[in-house]
């Protein structure tokens, strides 16, 4: 299996979001908020540091 | 009020929480299930096996048993939390190739936080058995 560096990091934000919206709340409505909340700080955040490491490098 | 909350949730509490969080850590899920939290229980299962399947599809390196280096040591314990798939893996000599690329520390890292995931799971399924989680 191949897979990009970038789907590896899609596919570990989807399913740790998962877990971490079902075992970390309460509310269904919660866990989904949370699970979203999560996914979206694990890629913004690697896109972040990428950038930021694109721009020590040049 | 908040204690009357506690012993109604644990009034409805129907299974033993130390099974719930033995069948959790040897299963990913089943102590969810356990609770009839049927979604609940198949998200985690789905996501942590999937990630574990996923780490043995790019070649990711599954520890075993050692007294070497700390980080070595650490990883095992994390392999250790997939629990059944940790074993099986082991049976059939799957992920025993040395690390040559990329992906295949990406897979390690995979398998690890899947055993990881699955600690979190199994003892959320022990806390909704107690009553310490409401729902």
């Amino acid at each position: 299996m191949t897979i990009s560096h970038f789907g590896a990091v899609l596919l570990f934000a989807l399913f740790t979001s998962i877990v971490f919206g079902i075992t970390q709340r309460s509310e269904p409505r919660t866990m989904i908020r949370f699970g979203a909340f999560c996914f979206v700080l694990f890629v913004g955040g690697t896109i972040a540091a990428s950038w930021i490491m694109w721009m020590i490098k040049h | 009020m908040a204690t009357n909350v506690s012993a109604q949730a644990r009034a409805q509490s129907t299974s033993f929480p130390a099974m719930a969080l033995i069948a959790g850590w040897l299963i990913p899920g089943a102590g969810h299930f356990l609770q009839r939290k049927w979604i609940r229980g198949g998200l985690l299962m789905v996501s942590i096996v999937a990630m574990f399947i996923i780490g043995l599809a790019l070649k990711g390196k599954i520890y075993s048993p050692n007294t070497g280096d700390l980080l070595d040591i650490l990883n095992f314990a994390g392999d250790l939390g997939n629990g059944l798939l940790y074993v099986l893996a082991r049976i059939f000599d799957l992920g025993q190739v040395t690390v040559q690329v990329a992906t295949a520390d990406y897979g390690t890292k995979f398998m690890v936080v899947a055993g990881l995931l699955n600690i979190i799971s199994a003892v959320d399924a022990h806390s909704l058995a107690t009553g310490r989680k409401r729902s």
